[in-house]
């Protein structure tokens, strides 16, 4: 990996190193007993952990001048590999966040263990650990393949997805020391804050400069999303963060937005972390891999633009059903809720078209647990866009609202689309990318699938009931006019359902360890030179063609 | 490859691009999409013309059906109040053993009372009200401040060692930690209460021992306690000869007790619950005390 680096960049990546480190230290020397000073001791680890690898390598021979022939497919490897490391932290803390609601002892009577804090620990890890990372890796494969073109830069890559894993570590040890802005999705504090926008410019500068060169008169749908998710995740990040430091030497800060517009604030942005992140640059995923496994033109090039513009535009306006029946407004929750339900036009068109693609490839769909991964994917994304649209209609939302229906929803969204065609997505790139014919163990591909369609059934199931029963008994009254059941009633009527949760929860869990196995058994794996010509084709005259203005 | 070609499996024009092997059909888009757009839209459209939705500078549009969700929920809540009155009113103008007598009433206190026992109560003595460590059991019927109907609606409104100014206090000196008695005399009074509910403790060997704690207790304890150990509800001295105990019974548990004394704490309920409820809650602690066997 660091052979890939001229002595130049071998010796910038390692002032790169310093200065961040020397920023930690820093942060370690003024932030005296708070946790901003345990914070710049992780960042001086982790500089040096990574200092130490580009030294080892140090001495290693230059690269070929002719680096622009081939792909850049070094951090999209490490991004994979970071990527199912969290997936594995990740879901083991979904799992313990599961279990302490039916069993809340399993907190130990720890801080760090609470539930408060563990729970952020998990949507973190998930989210932006699993998700994150494997967004940064394929997306910096798919815009080389589709641009024909090497990713731009050598050393930015690298910055961009370590120092995202940066910004994950301050997040998740943050919350175990109880650091947090108590804004969901938007937890860490500023100067994690600061740092993410550093890496994320940086990201987008790569992302634009590598588009700019490619050697393709038009710029495929994928690249639309992956741009889209880049675009809108800075907006949103930086807006929703604007805060005042209690102090440059401590790590609390408070919100510059003030009440209902905090509020406000924070669900346009928390809404649009499910449309931009959890949606659009997975969308740009399954444009991609669908059909490249399924080796099946996409079904319709109009119905692509319509769902694009469509899902970029209606998101935009819909945060606001996160607060139906609150103080905000009236008018701003009806705003809401009908471009909420507006926004299942193209959401539906989205997995249609993707369903669609699949014409004349059913057969592999039946065989191939990979491409049916990416297709239970696509019938998880049209089911919770269905049940979004429709808890966002006021009536329905007074029933769901607060409810264990919201966690259902959030995760038929997650485990079924985001993490199965995420899965989807690794199987049909690890062999590509390895140079492998196919996965180490196809069996243990077919087992994943099952054991996260089981999982993911059963976890949503779980939450429907729980979640229906719960928003009935807290309106339920009796004949007299006084409530029905008192808070713990409903607790007890929760009580099996928590346990079926925590059960298929491990179970998806089970599947992303198994997966992590088959992907690195299949890195591992003897290299065996393959036939392929999977370089920038431009450079084979056939292929030639000027990059259009 | 800018060429259209024809996809053999659907019959249909590709678009003529192609990205490292993906190719797009130029299929038109499906009626069905652009009815469903017209509809929702149409549904939007509608809901726009007859509800707040837009913002007009400092006002909005407030929609033909004029809705106001303030004044909804204000009538929601009259009307909610107005369901009930009928049976609220009596109980809050009727004095306890009119309510008590009145079967049908009752059956409505033991219901609403279950669920305000539930939301305020539960968490500390527990969903069945048995108690459980340092909170009481309420199910029984010995009761600490006195058993009756007004005595339990007293110490919810005021509550034990709460910041109500007219709170119960409940002090049990620490002999211990404050050195009133030696670790002797802690162990041995500690015997001696233990044998009283545990007749059979008391054995030839251990005799001399729960005669000292005797003596220590008359002089130490029974001016709370009573002489003969069944407490006192006007300062909140438990009874120390039945079976039911706050903090345990066992003969550590009692040490514990005696050694660092005890001050527990129940909250006032006056701000916190309307005079109907506290009513209701109180009927419904003492029923469930009645009702055990
Ligand atoms: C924060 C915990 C807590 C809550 C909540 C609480 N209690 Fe108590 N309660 C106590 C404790 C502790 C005592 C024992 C006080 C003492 O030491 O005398 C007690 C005592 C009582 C007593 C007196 C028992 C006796 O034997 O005289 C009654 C009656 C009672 N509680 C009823 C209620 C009701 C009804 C509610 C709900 C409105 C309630 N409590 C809520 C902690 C609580
Ligand atoms: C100043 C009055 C006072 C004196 C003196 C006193 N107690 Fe108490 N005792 C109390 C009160 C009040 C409580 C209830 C404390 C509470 O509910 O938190 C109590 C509680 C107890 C308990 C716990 C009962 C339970 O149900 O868990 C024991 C045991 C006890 N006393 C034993 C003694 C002994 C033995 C002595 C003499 C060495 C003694 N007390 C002297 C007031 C007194
Ligand atoms: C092993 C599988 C998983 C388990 C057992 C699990 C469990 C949980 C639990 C118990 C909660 C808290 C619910 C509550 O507070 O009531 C939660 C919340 C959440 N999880 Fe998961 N989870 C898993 C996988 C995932 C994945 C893969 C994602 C995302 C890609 C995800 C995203 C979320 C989100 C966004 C929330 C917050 C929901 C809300 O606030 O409404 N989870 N999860
Ligand atoms: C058309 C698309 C969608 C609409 C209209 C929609 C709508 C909604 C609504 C109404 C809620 C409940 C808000 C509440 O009552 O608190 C919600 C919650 C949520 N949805 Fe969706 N949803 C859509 C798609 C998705 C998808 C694909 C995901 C992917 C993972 C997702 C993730 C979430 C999350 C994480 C929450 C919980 C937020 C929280 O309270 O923490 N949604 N959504």
């Amino acid at each position: 990996m660091i052979a890939q680096l001229t002595l130049n960049e071998r010796t910038s990546a390692l002032g790169l190193l310093i200065l961040v480190a020397l920023t930690g230290a820093l942060m370690a020397v003024i932030g005296g007993d708070d946790p901003f000073a345990a914070h710049g001791v992780i960042i001086i680890l982790f500089c040096a952990v990574i200092a130490a690898f580009v030294i080892s390598g140090f001495d290693a021979p230059e690269p070929r001048i002719d680096r622009q022939d081939s792909y850049y497919d070094d951090p999209t490897k490490v991004g994979i590999g970071l990527s199912m490391a969290w997936a594995v932290f990740g879901m083991f803390m979904g799992v313990w966040v599961a279990a302490q609601l039916a069993w809340p002892d399993l907190a130990f009577d720890g801080a760090w263990s609470s539930f408060g804090r563990i729970r952020p620990t998990h949507t973190t890890g998930v989210i932006f650990g699993f998700g994150g990372n494997a967004l940064i890796a394929t997306s910096f494969h798919v815009v080389q393949r589709t641009s024909r073109v090497r990713l731009a830069g050598q050393i930015s890559p690298w910055f961009v997805l370590l120092g995202y894993n940066l910004f994950c570590l301050l997040a998740v040890t943050g919350y175990f020391m109880g650091v947090t802005q108590s804004k969901e999705y938007a937890e860490p504090e500023w100067y994690a804050d600061l740092w993410l926008v550093v890496v994320w410019v940086t990201y987008f500068v790569v992302f634009l400069r590598t588009l700019a060169r490619r050697r393709e008169p038009h710029i495929y749908v994928a690249n639309w999303y992956f741009m889209a998710f880049i675009v809108v995740v800075a907006i949103l990040h930086i807006v929703n963060n604007l805060a005042v430091p209690i102090s440059f030497t401590q790590s609390k800060s408070y919100t510059i937005w003030p009440g209902v517009q905090d509020a406000m604030v924070q669900w346009w942005y928390g809404h649009n972390a499910v449309a931009f992140f959890l949606t659009a640059g997975f969308l740009g995923m399954l444009y991609y891999y669908l059909p490249k496994r399924a080796e099946r033109p996409i079904f319709s090039y109009r119905l692509s633009i319509l769902s694009f513009w469509g899902i970029t535009f209606f998101y935009m306006w819909a945060g606001s059903h996160h607060l139906h029946y609150t103080a905000l407004p009236h008018w701003v929750q009806n705003l809401g809720m009908t471009f909420s339900v507006m926004l299942l036009v193209p959401s539906w068109a989205s997995a249609g078209n993707a369903l669609l693609t699949l014409n004349g490839a059913w057969d592999k769909v039946r065989d191939d647990a990979t491409l049916r991964f990416m297709m239970a994917a696509v019938v998880f994304y049209g089911l919770s866009t269905f049940e979004g649209s429709f808890m966002a209609i006021r009536p329905v939302n007074s029933l769901s609202h607060y409810t264990d229906w919201t966690v259902g929803h959030v995760h038929a969204g997650a485990l079924g689309w985001v993490a199965l065609i995420t899965f989807g997505s690794l199987y049909t790139l690890v062999p590509a990318l390895w140079k492998r014919p196919q996965m180490y163990s196809p069996a243990l591909v077919e087992a994943h699938f099952w054991l996260a369609i089981a999982g993911t059934l059963i976890y949503v199931f779980a939450m429907w009931n729980s979640g229906i029963i719960q928003g009935l008994m807290w309106r339920t009254y009796t004949e007299e006019g006084s409530l029905a059941y008192s808070f713990v009633d409903t607790l007890v009527a929760m009580y099996p359902y928590y346990i079926a949760r925590t059960v298929g929860g491990a179970l998806f869990l089970l599947g992303a360890i198994i997966g992590s196995y088959n992907i690195w058994m299949t890195a591992k794996r003897p290299f065996m030179p393959a036939a392929t010509d999977d370089v920038p084709q431009a450079l084979s005259p056939a292929h030639a063609r000027v990059p259009a203005e | 490859m800018s060429v259209e070609e024809i996809d053999p499996p659907s019959g249909k024009k590709t678009t003529g691009h192609e990205w490292n092997g993906i190719k797009e059909l130029d299929t038109p888009v499906p009626r069905g999409v652009l009815m469903f757009l017209v509809v929702t839209h149409a549904f939007a459209i509608l809901w726009w013309v007859l509800m707040p939705t837009w913002p007009l500078g400092d006002t909005y549009t407030k929609g033909l059906l004029q809705t106001d969700q303030h004044k909804m929920v204000a009538e929601q809540l009259g009307a909610a109040e107005v369901a009930k009155a009928s049976w609220m009113s009596k109980i809050e103008k009727a004095a306890f053993p009119e309510v008590q007598a009145d079967l049908a009433l009752m059956a409505i206190v033991k219901r609403t009372g279950r669920q305000l026992f539930g939301d305020n109560c539960a968490a500390c003595h527990g969903r069945d009200a048995k108690g459980g460590d340092n909170y009481p059991d309420l199910t029984d019927d010995d009761w600490i401040w006195g058993g009756g109907v007004e005595k339990i609606a007293e110490t919810l409104r005021v509550g034990v060692n709460s910041p109500h100014a007219q709170s119960r206090t409940s002090q049990m000196p620490a002999f211990g930690r404050d050195n009133l008695l030696d670790a002797s005399q802690v162990n041995s009074v500690a015997s001696y209460v233990y044998s009283l509910s545990n007749p059979t403790f008391s054995t030839s060997r251990n005799i001399a021992t729960i005669e000292a704690g005797r003596e220590v207790f008359l002089g130490n304890c029974a001016a709370c306690h009573g002489e003969d150990a069944k407490g006192n509800a006007e300062m909140g001295a438990p009874n120390l000869t039945d079976r039911y105990w706050i903090y345990g019974g066992n003969l550590e548990k009692l040490v514990t007790s005696i050694h660092g004394g005890r001050q527990g704490h129940m909250p006032t309920w006056d701000t916190r619950l309307n005079e109907a409820d506290i009513k209701i809650l109180a009927l419904y602690v003492h029923a469930l005390g009645l009702e055990k066997p």
